[in-house]
């Protein structure tokens, strides 16, 4: 079915996708694989610089740009923060399996999804021909400019519920971060690992400091 | 004629699943929470292009939201992660037992 649209597909847009689609799956493997957090994290780079190219080259500019600042640009820097400020950039024993027969049990049910969903998406017309619920994505005219659009009239609601949404993770990241008033009985407040990113002044950076 | 979007719902397919597995498989919950990611991102790879062979802007706003959706997520579940490690349980999943009566 696909084959006479691949050959009718300009060499760069193939070229694209196969470089793009190998970056892809080698950051999604390395994630997996690897056995270092902060190892997994820089993979976790390569995927989402690999599906910022994907967005590209399906005509997805604006959504590209975001790819790249939100996701590479802060979320994975917010990984590597937490990753370093808890100090668990050690390798794991990737090698141990506690549940004794999980791993097996999980490929397969990947791979049976994977057959699933791949079925799916060859053996299904898509295209219904019905016109654009929310505006055309191609025709004249910029894409930022179409998807403001659309994300400005239609999904203005959502556009702003997104606001509060974010106004929550805020106030509750800032709940969980914060150290309660007393410590917790198993919780001593001397421990050097327990005070990082603290903003207490009396500190374990502040003991460490001074340098006679 | 760019490429047919059937090769970029199967890349997503495939994208999806390894992150599916890895979070089955993977101990960290550091790197559990980084499958998560991968899952989203071939959902949002899906979006894109049900958007461009739909001929429909809407597969584009709701990653939109979606991006922004990951974003408060990340937060929340560092902070969570962030407050768990102060009770000093560990990086492994299968330590966090503190629920059990």
């Amino acid at each position: 079915m696909t084959s006479a649209l691949v050959l009718a597909a300009t060499k760069v847009d193939l070229t694209v996708f196969v470089a793009a689609a190998v970056m892809v799956l080698a950051g999604a493997a390395g994630v997996v694989i690897s056995a270092n957090p902060v190892h997994a994290a820089l993979s976790l780079v390569l995927t989402l610089f690999g599906v910022a190219v994907l967005f590209v080259a399906q005509e997805a500019h604006f959504l590209a740009a975001v790819q790249v600042i939100v996701y590479a640009g802060a979320i994975v820097v917010l990984f590597l923060f937490v990753i370093m400020l808890l100090g668990v950039d050690r390798q794991e024993n990737v090698r141990r399996d506690p549940l004794r027969a999980q791993r097996p049990v999980a490929v397969l049910l990947g791979l049976a999804s994977l057959a699933a969903i791949v079925l799916l998406a060859q053996g299904t017309d898509w295209v219904t021909g019905a016109p654009s619920v929310a505006g055309p994505a191609s025709g004249p005219g910029a894409n930022v400019e179409k998807l403001a659009e659309s994300i400005f009239t239609r999904y203005l609601l959502a556009f702003e519920i997104t606001s509060v949404l974010l106004v929550i993770a805020v106030v509750g990241a800032v709940v969980l971060a914060r150290r309660s008033a007393e410590p917790p009985a198993d919780d001593p407040a001397d421990d050097p690992a327990d005070d990082e990113g603290s903003i207490e002044p009396h500190g374990a950076a502040v003991d460490e400091a001074p340098v006679p | 004629m760019s490429i047919d979007g059937s090769w970029y719902l199967t890349l997503a397919a495939v994208l999806f699943t390894i992150g599916a597995v890895g979070l089955l498989v993977r101990r960290n919950v550091l790197v559990m929470f980084m499958c998560v990611e991968l899952m989203l991102n071939a959902v949002n790879l899906t979006f894109v292009t049900f958007a461009r062979m739909l001929d429909d802007i809407g597969g584009q706003a709701l990653v939109f939201f979606v991006l922004v959706v990951a974003a408060a997520e990340v937060v929340v579940g560092l902070g969570i992660i962030v407050a768990i490690f102060r009770r000093r349980v560990g990086a492994t999943a299968d330590d966090l037992n503190m629920l059990r009566g």
